[in-house]
């Protein structure tokens, strides 16, 4: 290593702070490279980055807008975080979303003529049952068939979409909607109640927030955390430890299809009050950028929904003002993911500058 | 409607044209997990491919280069997800997940002003011979290069994997790195170039979508392929001619859907639709539950990082 400036080292312990650090770190060099694609495309960059991070959320509106956004995000990544931590890849969170979606969309278009207290309560459970089933699926051939669990669940994306389309078109279409590919309105006591008179943001906040509090106590207070952190380490330490892998790989995909299912209700009783052909703008994926930006930490998960629900605001924004096509947006998060993953680099190598010595000169 | 011989030729045609785009990405994320590397980029860097095809098709109006430039894309985009996963060593699964949200993007993003643009003829090769022979005719005339290509690449990837000294390096970094290092095999270096290799399969399996098999653009219009061709790589146990099979087994599923639709069964649409993605699941279900076939023909390094300390 002669004549080498800086030499690269392995860490013996991973930093806490680089760990925490790095995120920032992504996001910092996504806008860098953002403003860099804004000026090749023929933007001004500063103006489009602008437009993009700062004037959506620049009044209350758009901030509870952020909010909106941000809540499904959070829950969904919430899940996702039990299965990434155990080393179980559950893709499929769309699929779940959408299944959610269903299940509570039909409860809620049973009592579409009625009012009462109850009709909530059961619109929401039936979402994250939904959910929850749905996520059994891949989780059930995982455990008895071996079968791998990305595709698996990535393919019943594509089908639950097919079954929403299905039934907003056929069986459930609205018999007075002139054919239009929607359900009836759903019943006011079907819908989430709206926190702000003007705004959109609706009580489904508080389930999101409900879920980080009761996950970080499960991530950091429980056996079942500290097994799955185990398992998300070595599988064969976990196996030793006798762990029963099987039902652990049920739960996890059980808690995250539920929290993708409860978004899907959140999305539907909140700002849509139908069934649609799209419930969802991707929020089942993007949650995977979320889950891995928040370092599948709830307090992280918060801070990274809200980011990553600005990328949706902004790529709106930046369209109406600036004609920029709205998928930079999800240029943008796949860019926050590649710089995250890479600067990972420095949580597992040091950087040594050597310096010339003396006798080298 | 007449079920005669040169009926069952045109849909047998019709049947194999649809598996070439799923027979093109397979081979080239086979080589890519033969050395150890799984890529779930695939379906990015299919839609990359396509649009670039497509792009370059319109805006230079000369093919071979529309056709080479798909296949450099696919090898642009996948030379991030190998700078990634070899040089900084960052998870294969994460990584390949980012690379086809980019992916889908940037293309929709590059893609914005061909959107509706009708593309140009695609030559193909004898188009008389397949009116005039019954059956046989439609079957092996009347398609293009690249239809060709990918009906014998299996093959090619076959002899490649088994009969050659490169090929034999490939497997060797796949299922055992640490040996391969100390053999003296630069174990990067192949993975790099194995990803490299996939990348332009699925460029190119991309190209043949928006150039030949539709031929337009539409955003998202891979809808899956690259995720089917990733589940065909598991249903081979990584063997290249089986991907064939597969692919004839979803390429036939997906016209049959068609055929289906024409012939007005009253079935919904949707299910039609679905059923390419419900049939991958079962087949991954009737593969995989023999694990020690999996455990045995999988690679056995499959996702895992290789560093080695200097």
């Amino acid at each position: 290593m002669e004549g080498k400036l800086i030499k690269i080292v392995k860490r013996d312990d991973i930093s806490k702070s680089v760990f925490f650090l790095t995120p920032i770190l992504a996001i910092i060099l996504t806008l860098i490279s953002g403003g860099l694609i804004f000026y090749l495309l023929g933007f001004k960059p500063l103006e489009a980055l602008k437009f993009f991070f700062i004037v959506p959320i620049n009044n209350v509106y758009g901030f509870s807008e952020l909010l909106l956004k941000a809540t499904p995000l959070c829950l969904i990544a919430i899940g996702l975080s039990f299965c990434f931590k155990s080393n179980n890849w559950n893709i499929g969170a769309e699929g779940q979303l959408t299944f959610g979606g269903i299940v509570s969309g039909g409860v809620a278009l049973l009592f579409y003529n009625q009012e009462g207290f109850y009709i909530l309560p059961l619109v929401v459970l039936a979402g994250a049952v939904g959910g929850m089933i749905y996520a059994m699926i891949p989780a059930i051939l995982k455990t008895h068939f071996n079968t791998n669990e990305i595709l698996v669940s990535l393919m019943l994306v594509y089908v639950s979409k097919l079954l929403l389309d299905y039934l907003v078109v056929g069986p459930w279409s609205n018999p007075e909607g002139f054919n239009f590919p929607e359900t009836r309105q759903f019943s006011n006591s079907a819908r989430m109640p709206i926190l702000f008179e003007g705004l959109r943001i609706h009580a489904g906040i508080f389930i999101a927030l409900a879920t980080v509090i009761i996950s970080w106590f499960v991530f950091y207070k429980t056996y079942l955390g500290f097994q799955m952190k185990v398992s998300g380490f070595s599988l064969k330490t976990a196996k030793y430890a006798g762990y029963k892998g099987k039902t652990m790989i049920l739960l996890v995909f059980m808690i995250s299809g539920a929290c993708a299912g409860l978004a899907g209700v959140g999305e539907i009783t909140g700002p849509i009050g139908q069934l649609h052909r799209e419930i969802s703008p991707d929020y089942g994926f993007t949650a995977i950028i979320v889950a891995f930006l928040g370092r599948l930490n709830p307090i992280g998960i918060i801070f990274a929904s809200l980011v990553v629900a600005l990328t949706y605001l902004g790529a709106e924004t930046a369209q109406i003002f600036m004609q920029i096509p709205k998928y930079t947006g999800q240029v943008f998060q796949g860019m926050i993911l590649f710089f995250l993953l890479a600067s990972d680099y420095l949580l597992f190598f040091k950087i040594k500058f050597l310096g010339i010595k003396k006798n080298e000169l | 409607m007449s079920f005669d011989i040169s009926f069952i030729g045109v849909v047998i045609a019709s049947i194999m044209a649809s598996s070439v785009p799923l027979i093109l990405a397979a081979s080239g994320e086979l080589i890519t997990e033969r050395s150890g590397v799984l890529n779930l980029g695939v379906e990015g860097m299919m839609i990359i491919g396509a649009i670039s095809g497509f792009a370059l098709m319109i805006v230079t109006g000369n093919l071979f280069i529309a056709i080479i430039g798909s296949m450099f894309a696919g090898v642009i985009i996948s030379t991030i997800f190998g700078f990634l996963t070899q040089t900084l060593l960052t998870n294969h699964v994460a990584t390949g997940l980012a690379l086809t949200i980019f992916g889908i993007g940037m293309s929709a993003m590059l893609g914005k002003n061909f959107v509706g643009i009708p593309g140009k003829e695609f030559p193909v090769f004898f188009d008389n011979l397949s009116e005039s022979i019954p059956f046989f005719g439609p079957i092996l005339f009347g398609h293009s290069i690249v239809f060709y290509f990918a009906f014998i690449l299996p093959f090619l990837t076959n002899y490649f994997l088994k009969k050659t000294k490169i090929g034999l390096m490939v497997r060797a970094v796949g299922d055992s790195p640490d040996s391969a290092s100390n053999q003296g095999i630069n174990v990067n270096l192949v993975r790099y170039l194995c990803i490299l290799y996939g990348g332009a399969m699925c460029g190119l399996a991309g190209a043949y979508l928006s150039m030949i098999y539709t031929p337009q653009w539409i955003e998202n219009m891979t809808g899956g392929r690259g995720w089917i061709a990733l589940a065909l790589v598991v249903f081979s146990t990584w063997n290249p001619i089986k991907i064939l099979i597969g692919a004839m087994i979803f390429g036939g599923i997906t016209i049959l859907q068609l055929h289906m639709q024409a012939l007005g069964l009253r079935i919904p649409v949707q299910f039609l639709s679905a059923l390419p993605y419900i049939m991958t699941i079962i087949v991954l279900v009737v593969i995989s539950r023999d694990s020690r076939k999996i455990k045995l023909s999988t690679p056995s390094s499959l996702g895992k990082s290789f560093y080695k300390e200097k």
